[in-house]
């Protein structure tokens, strides 16, 4: 059986050829995920920068490939799928990116940035069909189309213009967004409407989504199941409710923990490890956490990588700490969530 | 105390569809020693007015009228030379995305002593000057080979460090924090927030925290004070304020960002901050405001102090916690 989108031990490494970039970087390794059409679901990435949640959002989309393992949509390798499969492709995966204000021609009113997907699909062949599958996807989405279409995009809101481009995305009936950041450049009194938005098409039209966020209170409240990248590596995988409440892994403790929660009386411990992110890390050979981990086991992480353990039916860590449970093989990754 | 005192504060943008208000008369002061937090959302006003108070202000925006008081002295009828050596020296400001404003060309070690040359007052703080970048950099939780590094070969936290140490290193008496973290990842964010208090506590500083985030306002401020479209809109201790806030609007903002305690409806601020060339008439929270009866739409609320140390400016506040 095929899935509509299956990520299967794919890895993602830059440079390593070339007169100029001799050293490799590996921006993604080791990450196995399904994607369904059916139940639809809400997957949220979370991670910090440079931990490859975007590598991983634009390996799904195809603008890239891996260095290793296959991004497989319905069963055919992305890499090698007809002009004509491709397009089916492009309608039927969208993406919804951070940049509201980047994402508009400004000579252009915002009627251009929805037609011209129609247009360029061939999916309508008149005009007025076009401007009633618009008007239809903008309600949807809870914008008013005569308020909203025959504007310029600087007329419009921060909150509005991504909300327009929620709409875009819909308009093509795909059966998976991918948001990526699409929240975190919207002031937090308009956040809400965006979220309902994408939660609305995921329940009542079943368009699975990818939530891409550094943010996590965000990525709880939308999402089903959470996947945490670490320096990219999957360090926990799970349902949502179960990895924020009692994060397993000691990144994602660390994570959870750090979130500044608007309660006065709930601060920050100031026992904090000296926390380095810094690049001479990323060669050590063993986990990638250990030189930060208040945990660490000193003679087993820093000397081989983790592998990943699955604690519960639906959830699996890749840390030593864990080592008495079932010890999962990377391409079981994509189970954990799909049992 | 009050070490600064804004009074009466108005910045005002000279454009062609007329003069924007971005801050309106707006009164408020920093006790000695204290963390107080300016919050508000993009639009509000809150970094013109930090670069107000830095008199940092440039056109079209010109400050129209007011007093921001250091210590008695107003910064905003100082001369030239009285200027140069209040900032920095006295005041500093770590402005929004600090850390890309570091010259790429030049070693860390350079552009902390950049500032120390052009403001220092004294002989004696231009002497040891490798010393004091060491002892700078020690501060602020960076090693000491960070002073012969280049920006690019440092991260995102650690730049906004070398930031911290250029905003303290002539001993001011007020830091002025402009979003110091909003580029950065929540564990690093909660690194430099730590550093940053550990720093208030140390030199006894007195810092002005510019954010939106009310998360990180609970988590670092002693005060708070609540702007809107150009105009403050509650001023109260952190606790009191989160506990029981006066204005509508604070109860909103308090209210509707999502959290980590319950999942459910995404509760958002219904309409849209007013466009300030054309603010309503009245509150300028009225269209969006729960509570707003009609006399909201005809008179602007004056900010009262409706118990000690609280103040608010609405005409429905006592019907707020209802």
């Amino acid at each position: 059986m095929s899935y509509f989108l299956e990520a299967r031990n794919i890895a993602k490494a830059y440079g390593g050829s070339g007169l100029f970039h001799k050293k490799e970087t590996v921006a993604l390794e080791a990450i196995s995920m399904v994607i369904k059409e059916n139940p639809a679901s809400i997957i949220g990435i979370a991670g910090e920068s440079g931990s490859g949640k975007t590598t991983l959002a634009r390996l799904l989309m195809g603008f890239i490939h891996p260095t290793q393992g296959q991004v497989l949509y319905r069963g055919k390798d992305l890499k090698h799928i007809t002009r004509r499969e491709k397009m089916t492709f492009r309608k039927e995966v969208q993406a919804v990116f951070q940049d509201p204000f980047g994402a508009y021609n400004p000579f252009y009113k915002i009627d251009h940035a929805l037609y011209t997907p129609l247009k360029k699909l061939q999916i309508v062949n008149s005009k007025a069909k076009a401007r009633q599958m618009i008007e239809e996807a903008m309600e949807a989405i809870g914008l008013n189309p005569d308020e909203t279409l025959g504007r310029f995009p600087q007329e419009l809101s921060g909150g509005q213009r991504q909300r327009v481009m929620v709409a875009r995305a819909f308009l093509l009936k795909p059966r998976l967004i991918l948001a990526d950041e699409p929240v975190s450049m919207v002031d937090a009194s308009l956040r809400a409407t965006i979220l309902q938005s994408l939660r609305k098409l995921n329940k009542e039209f079943g368009i699975s989504i990818l939530y891409i966020s550094h943010d996590l209170t965000t990525t709880y409240q939308i999402s089903d199941h959470i996947v945490v990248l670490y320096r990219g590596t999957v360090a926990e995988i799970g349902d949502i409710d179960h990895v924020i409440k009692d994060p397993k892994h000691p990144y994602s403790q660390l994570l959870v923990e750090s979130i500044p929660r608007p309660d006065p009386a709930k601060r920050w411990s100031h026992h904090l490890t000296a926390f380095r992110s810094h690049e001479s890390d990323r060669i050590s050979r063993g986990c990638k956490f250990a030189a930060d981990c208040p945990r660490v086991i000193p003679n087993l992480c820093p000397a081989s990588p983790p592998p990943l353990y699955q604690i519960q039916r639906q959830r699996a860590v890749r840390c030593f700490l864990y080592k008495d449970a079932h010890e999962i093989s990377n391409e079981e990754m994509s189970k954990v969530l799909d049992p | 105390m009050d070490i600064l005192q804004i009074r009466n504060l108005r910045v005002y943008y000279q454009t062609l569809q007329g003069t924007l208000k971005a801050v309106d008369r707006v009164t408020f002061g920093l006790k000695t020693g204290e963390r107080f937090g300016l919050v508000g959302e993009s639009g509000s006003g809150k970094s013109t007015l930090a670069f107000a108070i830095m008199r940092l202000t440039k056109p079209p925006a010109y400050v129209a009228g007011g007093e921001v008081l250091l210590n008695g002295i107003d910064l905003i009828k100082m001369d030239a030379v009285q200027l140069r050596t209040h900032r920095l020296a006295q005041i500093a400001l770590v402005p929004q995305g600090a850390m890309d404003s570091l010259n790429p060309v030049l070693r860390v070690k350079e552009q902390i002593v950049d500032g120390i040359v052009d403001h220092a007052t004294g002989r004696e703080q231009k002497k040891n000057l490798a010393y004091r970048v060491y002892e700078l950099l020690e501060k602020v939780g960076l090693q000491k080979e960070v002073a012969n590094m280049y920006p690019h070969e440092l991260s995102g936290g650690m730049k906004q460090r070398v930031c911290l140490a250029i905003a303290i290193s002539l001993n001011p008496k007020i830091i002025i924090a402009d979003e110091p973290t909003s580029a950065l990842d929540v564990v690093v964010q909660r690194q430099i927030m730590l550093a940053l208090g550990e720093m208030q506590k140390s030199l006894g500083l007195s810092i002005l925290l510019v954010g939106h985030d009310m998360g990180l306002m609970a988590q670092f401020a002693d005060r708070i004070g609540v702007m809107y479209a150009g105009k403050l809109m509650e001023i109260g201790p952190i606790e009191k304020v989160f506990k029981n806030p006066l204005h509508p609007y604070t109860q909103l903002l308090i209210s509707c960002p999502p959290t980590l305690e319950e999942r459910g409806e995404f509760k958002g601020i219904p309409g849209l901050p007013p466009l300030i060339s054309d603010p309503p008439p009245g509150c300028v929270f009225h269209p969006r405001c729960p509570i707003t009866k009609d006399t909201c739409s005809l008179e602007a609320p004056e900010m009262i102090e409706s118990e000690p140390g609280r103040w608010v400016a609405c005409l429905q506040h006592d019907r707020v916690s209802q």
